[in-house]
């Protein structure tokens, strides 16, 4: 059995039961997963999470899923790397990667959904469905498809090619939809009030969902031997994944697993094209006013963000700060943190970086603090934005002597540089 | 013609399980929402806050596009036109 109680209401508090709610009917704010923590507390050891699977799942008397019978396709347990090369490029002595590109379909979202499905079949659910910007989409299909649950998948019409690939190839239902992320998101949280016997995992069982996110807390973490970083910079869409990260370091200390009070400093990264959270912060707004998104990051172009002014709350009080990057920065910080670190990230990794960069250039990071980037989505999904500037070095005929000579045209010219 | 809202399910159960109301044609959609307000009384605290601006987490649209963008409360409102009240969701 899990420990979660009770759905309570972010905004009056109101409490419900643990079913396939995720509004408030009172005030229409966004439910939470609440917990019996004292019961965690008393469940939950360092020694019992190691003996755990390398997954998600090694968290679960933290996840809200009641059931051993999970759909699970193994996200979770990613590498945190040292990154001594980009941190030297960037002036950071202790900076490290949450390389998240390594889940099953290629992003975080793999952890959102394995613990939205496993809660949607536990509350009986036969169809699983999403609005996406494409990284949910690929989830959902595949995590449906290995569940052997139907699933509808909406996406904008302008989305990545590969990503739509990526998604059609688990063999569910795909619509695209003429406009942009929000006005998808608007029609299936209609859709959802006719069709309530379909699990939209970012609609209906959203407050589970979300919760999937905390494991990016719990695992870097546990990775650091059970220490909580300075500093993180996690790139920010609905906002959603940002609060989550907040909300994982504080449950990692009030149920033990932390000897210390955690005092991350949580900054967000959104790219310039859609960036209604970050304009918020650097206008001190308390709220965040919707924009119409444009920009290469597609998986983070969301103009009206449900937990944008949750994640402007943490960044506040946790001393953390916002920038926002071009399409042009976005691109040179996937080529830098892929020819420092070795990592493909896609264009909301670009964006990660680009933000890392800023931060750490104006002084708000500081050279020593230990800092966690959050790299969230592969780059192979987005391979369009870098297409145009990619070429090769040289095309040659099989020969040496074409090889020889291309070696001396290529030596003379690095060695004018 | 009329003037259509479309209720969100966590609100039917104050509109005897309606999701789809008509109401007379407006210059606005204030205007209709305080018609509707006037004949379920209930949903005006669920949609507006105390000092009577849309709650955050509630979206209006009017044909499709939100009235953020395009005047708030004042957004002009066609015959025929569908007005949706819709929850804020995550993203993806």
């Amino acid at each position: 059995m899990s420990f979660a109680k009770a759905l309570r209401c972010k905004e009056c508090g109101k409490t419900y039961p643990v079913e396939a709610n995720h509004v408030c009917e009172m005030c229409f704010g966004p439910l939470e997963v609440d917990y019996d923590y004292e019961g965690i507390r008393a469940s939950i050891s360092r020694a019992s999470i190691a003996r755990g699977p390398l997954s998600i799942w090694r968290y679960a008397d933290l996840l809200p899923v009641d059931s051993t019978n999970r759909v699970d396709l193994g996200a979770g347990f990613t590498p945190l790397v040292r990154a001594e090369r980009l941190g030297a490029a960037l002036g950071l002595r202790d900076l490290w990667i949450k390389n998240d590109t390594l889940n099953p379909t290629g992003s975080f979202k793999d952890r959102v959904v394995s613990v939205a499905l496993s809660k949607a079949r536990e509350l009986g659910f036969k169809v699983a469905a999403c609005a996406s910007t494409g990284n949910l989409a690929n989830s959902v299909a595949a995590h449906a498809a290995w569940a052997n649950m139907d699933s509808y998948v909406f996406i904008p019409a302008d989305l990545e090619r590969a990503k739509v690939i990526t998604t059609t190839v688990y063999g569910g239902t795909v619509v695209a939809i003429d406009g942009n992320y929000d006005d998808v998101n608007r029609l299936c949280a209609e859709i959802t009030s006719d069709e309530p016997t379909w699990a939209f995992v970012n609609v209906n069982v959203r407050s589970y969902y979300s919760e999937g996110s905390k494991t990016l807390a719990f695992e870097v973490a546990e990775q650091l031997g059970w220490k909580a970083p300075d500093h993180i910079v996690v790139p920010v869409g609905s906002g959603s994944q940002l609060t989550k990260i907040y909300k994982g370091f504080q449950e990692l200390y009030r149920v033990g697993l932390l000897d210390e009070e955690p005092h991350v400093r949580i900054s967000g990264a959104q790219p310039d094209g859609c960036s209604p959270v970050a304009t918020a912060f650097r206008e001190g707004h308390e709220f965040v006013k919707p924009v119409r998104p444009h920009t290469i990051a597609k998986s983070l172009a969301i103009g009206n963000p449900a937990d944008g002014h949750y994640a402007l709350d943490v960044v506040r009080s946790t001393g953390g700060s916002f920038e926002s990057a071009t399409d042009e920065e976005i691109k040179a910080a996937i080529r830098l943190l892929a020819s420092s670190e070795g990592i493909f990230a896609e264009t909301a990794g670009g964006v990660t970086i680009a933000t890392l960069q800023k931060l750490a250039k104006s002084g708000v990071i500081e050279p020593d603090e230990r800092v966690v980037a959050y790299v969230t989505g592969n780059g192979l999904k987005t391979v369009e934005a870098l297409a145009p500037d990619s070429e090769v070095s040289a095309t040659i005929p099989p020969s040496l002597e074409a090889f020889a000579e291309f070696r001396n045209a290529r030596e003379k010219t690095q060695g004018e540089r | 013609m009329a003037v259509v809202i479309r209720i969100p399910a966590q609100l039917r159960s104050l509109t005897g399980g309606e999701g789809e109301l008509s109401f007379a044609d407006h210059d606005d959609v204030g205007q209709v929402l305080e018609e509707l307000t006037a004949q379920f009384p209930e949903l005006g605290s669920r949609i507006f806050d105390e000092s009577g601006e849309v709650r955050r987490f509630v979206n209006i649209f009017v044909a499709d596009e939100d009235i953020r963008f395009s005047g708030g409360l004042r957004c002009a409102i066609k015959p025929g036109q569908t007005v949706s009240i819709v929850p804020a969701v995550a993203g993806g």
